[in-house]
């Protein structure tokens, strides 16, 4: 398959067919250390409780759908409600943010004006802040205003990216060229239809790594809602799991909940990678978008 | 190009700016249209990360006074308290061995870590290996988890009565199992959930670098006799040396701030990782378990002080080189 790929590149012609047998066992070893407690969690969601004790950690158990069931009903479905919250968070959040990165981005990468190097770098330091030693002063000052334990309060610091304006910027810099805008302006196009008819078109491929990457991020997020909020039906996934978990040292029958849990909230993410692969394109620092 | 610059001067100038004055190339909009762009990142910027870390300053320098014997209303008065909670925070022993935890923490997890992300990706650029594109994938994939979800299988899988790795052990070795929340041992249990979690983050970023290199190189080091591993060594590695390094700095920065991964394992197993294990579960047992705010958010201040110098150097490496061909 990947020989196909290369092959297909037009390079290396004299390549021979016979397989590297080191580095591809390497790369096998490497595989069923990615996959293992995938797997594991996997098996381990259909089991009942004894069977986690008393069988092979590798061979399945008999109570998937009941495990699903008990899921289903525990506290009246708040599970698909975390699940709604967490979906919730991560589009609505990483929409508003690509938009917001994708403003930013061109407006830094295509104009100049005063400060323009001092925002850019206080933006840049934010980035190298990361947004978790952020969450308890945030949770302070929301908690202050009031605004702790709503909806707004998570989504609202998932909003702005330092790392998504720092990529538009890249972005803009190396998609839109300079010349296509002054013909825009020629032509008599104003500043914000040239953007939203030439910027953003061009911008898109790197519009959707900014949305794909923040949807991860705020999907991982567990520290701020975790501050955040305090009622069930607003938690997302992993904050919802945690506090399962949580309960679950008292109680080891939930543990076989926590299990279908997580491989259940990992599910949409591993769909949403295969699907939208090519635009995973994570390159630090040489800014390329191709 | 500059002569029809000029014949359509006046068009642009109607889209507000008043007096046709000779502009640079780059700037031929208003002078308000670029704020405008970048207002709703600014604003909210100020909002999240300014406005918050100020609040923190100012906290930081507060304390709880107890008159009386602090009962009734106002009887605990928020007063300044100087400099004392920082005095408290640097003669805190707990706080610094939570930080040399993370530091040690830092020293297993980032070479391991990077070292392998480098491998392979350097395995997937290579000729003549199988399982490419689907070895891409899967190392990838534990980036898809979240990290607390990870952290809480990992936990699991790391239980005496669950563990298929003590199980596997025993099988194969008839070895004891082992203790994954010991003292020691449990540095290793934490940095193997980052370890996996980053892995395949890192090994895109340096894929992607290799990918971009320009492959003539290769061809004429393959004329030259060189093998698949010889190239890899001596000429890709040397090249992504810049990516190796980036990756490194930003995986120090976020080795400071780790908390999911330990909280999630102290939830598991309270024994082996203790409530103050990192910097930032220090600063949520002292701000939330502890109640006192001020000198959480003392400590929230030095760790991000702390972040600040390390990121100086992130920043003189990038910064300038990256948008250096750009309107300035």
């Amino acid at each position: 398959m990947s020989a196909l790929t290369i092959a297909s590149q037009g390079m290396a012609p004299t390549r021979k067919r016979r397989t590297s047998i080191v580095p591809t066992g390497v790369l096998v070893l490497g595989i069923a250390y990615a996959l293992l407690p995938i797997v594991w969690v996997a098996i381990a969601a259909t089991k009942t409780n004894t069977q986690l004790d008393s069988y092979g950690a590798f061979q399945p158990g008999s109570s998937f759908w009941a495990n699903l069931r008990a899921l289903n009903s525990y506290q009246g479905g708040v599970f698909w409600t975390w699940m709604l919250n967490t979906a919730l968070y991560a589009g609505g959040g990483a929409v508003l943010s690509a938009i917001v990165s994708a403003l930013a981005g061109y407006g830094f990468s295509k104009y100049r004006f005063r400060a323009k190097g001092f925002l850019f770098t206080m933006i840049l330091i934010g980035m190298l802040v990361p947004a978790v030693v952020l969450a308890i002063p945030q949770y302070l000052l929301v908690a202050k205003i009031g605004l702790a334990d709503t909806y707004w309060s998570v989504l609202i610091p998932s909003i702005v990216s330092p790392y998504g304006i720092y990529l538009a910027r890249l972005y803009a810099g190396a998609s839109v060229p300079d010349e296509i805008l002054e013909a825009a302006r020629m032509d008599g196009s104003g500043e914000w239809r040239t953007f939203l008819r030439i910027g953003i078109p061009m911008m898109s491929p790197g519009l959707v790594t900014i949305f794909l990457f923040q949807f991860v991020a705020i999907w991982n997020n567990f520290l701020l809602p975790w501050l955040m909020l305090s009622s069930e039906n607003k938690y997302p996934l992993t904050v919802g799991l945690f506090t399962l978990l949580d309960d679950g040292t008292s109680q080891p029958a939930l543990y076989t909940l926590v299990l279908l849990g997580s491989l259940l909230s990992i599910l949409p993410l591993i769909l949403l990678f295969f699907l939208l692969q090519r635009f995973w394109r994570v390159d630090l620092g040489a800014g390329s978008v191709k | 190009m500059t002569t029809v610059t000029s014949v359509h001067e006046p068009a642009a100038s109607l889209s507000g700016t008043r007096r046709a004055r000779p502009r640079d190339r780059w700037n031929p909009a208003p002078r308000r249209t670029p704020y405008t762009f970048i207002a709703a990142a600014v604003l909210l910027f100020v909002a999240v990360y300014v406005v918050p870390l100020g609040y923190t300053v100012y906290l930081s320098t507060q304390k709880t006074q107890v008159s009386g014997r602090g009962l009734g209303p106002g009887a605990r008065q928020q007063v300044s308290a100087g400099f004392s909670n920082y005095a408290t925070v640097f003669g805190d022993g707990e706080f610094w061995q939570s930080v040399l935890r993370a530091v040690i923490y830092g020293c297993i997890l980032i070479p391991i870590m990077l070292g392998l992300a480098t491998l392979f990706a350097l395995i997937l650029d290579s000729q003549r290996v199988r399982f490419q594109r689907f070895g891409r994938l899967a190392i990838f994939l534990p980036y898809a988890v979240p990290t607390l979800i990870g952290s809480m299988i990992w936990g699991m899988m790391y239980l005496p009565g669950f563990s298929p790795i003590n199980s596997t052990l025993h099988a194969l070795f008839g070895m004891q199992g082992i203790n994954f929340f010991g003292q020691r041992i449990v540095f290793l249990s934490v940095a193997n959930i980052g370890v996996w979690g980053g892995t395949g983050f890192n090994m895109m970023v340096l894929y992607t670098a290799l990918r971009s290199l320009p492959q003539e190189v290769y061809e004429a080091a393959r004329l030259d006799g060189a093998n698949e591993r010889k190239i890899a060594l001596r000429i890709k590695l040397p090249m992504i040396r810049p990516a190796v390094i980036m990756t490194a700095i930003f995986s120090t920065i976020a080795t400071l701030q780790v908390f999911n991964e330990p909280y999630a394992m102290h939830q598991i197993a309270y024994g082996g990782v203790s409530t103050s294990w990192t910097p930032l579960m220090t600063v949520y047992q002292d701000t939330y378990t502890a109640n006192n705010v001020y000198l959480g958010a003392a400590e929230s201040i030095v760790i991000a002080v702390m972040m600040f110098v390390l990121s100086a150097a992130v920043l003189r490496i990038t910064n300038r080189q990256i948008f250096g061909g750009e309107a300035r």
